[in-house]
């Protein structure tokens, strides 16, 4: 009998962590949608996927453990490239998009790195 | 430290052989028993025992993960206010690492702390350019965060 309590539970992990990834991910792309600049929406994004792969990777690594005896390491590994990458992406993208003239949201409060972009350009001209 | 993997790896050899079984489980017991000999002997080999960074790097990573566990929750939270009241910015923010490899990582730890993005290093490597979502919010914690990145940085390259 207890067997089959273990098999629930499992599937009860099993399918929370699908769930909550999933979670993350529609989190991030609602907030992809509803934030108003590039950097405000890379932040919803670099941020909010790198959980919900995690989660639906963790999920199905789970499943196949459990289901088929599979230890797949791709699963794990493909995780630990996410977590790595997400955010040297969301510098790049948005370093480049600040170079390349991607205005800030009108309520913005404070930009600091105008001045040093405006030094460099000065001195560049010059 | 180069010297001691080294060993290392030539006393879970060793091991292999003496115990006449060539599976990867023997080379781990090798290995496993190696790091104690070392452990055991670090007073006769140079340089500190290496297990020590490699605990430091462990520490580090498991900040890492905590961090972006916490900015991923924070960004659903703000994603799902019924009113967006933010005020984002960009700020710069001193430091005192060096070398390109730390301002990397700490650029990279910057990014994954709840709501803060780091957008550019300056020429000088002095200072990180940052955008955070709410900076009132940001600007207060973000000094005890860096110092706890910094320490643990340099811990490990240093």
């Amino acid at each position: 009998m207890s067997g089959t309590w273990i098999n629930l539970l499992i599937d009860i992990i099993i399918s929370l962590s699908l769930l909550i990834g999933t979670f993350f991910i529609f989190s991030a792309s609602i907030g992809m949608l509803r934030f108003p600049d590039l950097f405000t929406r890379l932040h919803a994004v670099t941020k909010g996927s790198t959980l919900g792969i995690a989660g639906i990777m963790i999920g199905a690594f789970l499943f196949l453990y459990v289901e088929h005896g599979i230890v797949s390491g791709k699963l794990i590994l493909g995780m630990i490239f996410v977590m790595m990458t997400a955010p040297v992406s969301g510098h790049m993208i948005s370093r480049a998009g600040y170079h390349n003239g991607v205005k800030l949201w009108d309520k913005s409060v404070r930009d600091d790195y105008a001045e040093a972009v405006n030094e460099k350009r000065k001195s560049i001209d010059n | 430290m180069n010297l001691q993997i080294v060993i290392n790896i030539v006393i879970a050899l060793m091991w292999m052989f003496l115990s006449e079984s060539y599976t990867f489980s023997t080379f781990l017991v090798g290995y496993l028993l190696g790091i104690l000999l070392l452990f055991v002997l670090q007073r006769f080999i140079p340089d500190s025992f290496y297990m020590d960074r490699v605990i430091k790097v462990i520490k580090l990573i498991v900040l890492f993960i905590k961090e972006l566990t916490l900015s991923n929750i924070e960004i659903v939270k703000l994603v799902y206010k019924p009113k967006l009241d933010i005020e984002p910015g960009i700020f710069a923010l001193p430091t005192e690492l060096k070398s390109n490899w730390e301002i990397t990582l700490l650029a990279n730890l910057i990014s994954l702390t709840p709501g803060t993005l780091s957008i550019a290093v300056s020429e000088d490597n002095s200072k990180i350019y940052i955008h955070a979502i709410d900076i009132p919010d940001v600007v207060e914690s973000i000094n005890d965060i860096k110092e706890t990145f910094e320490k643990a940085i340099m811990e490990v390259t240093r």
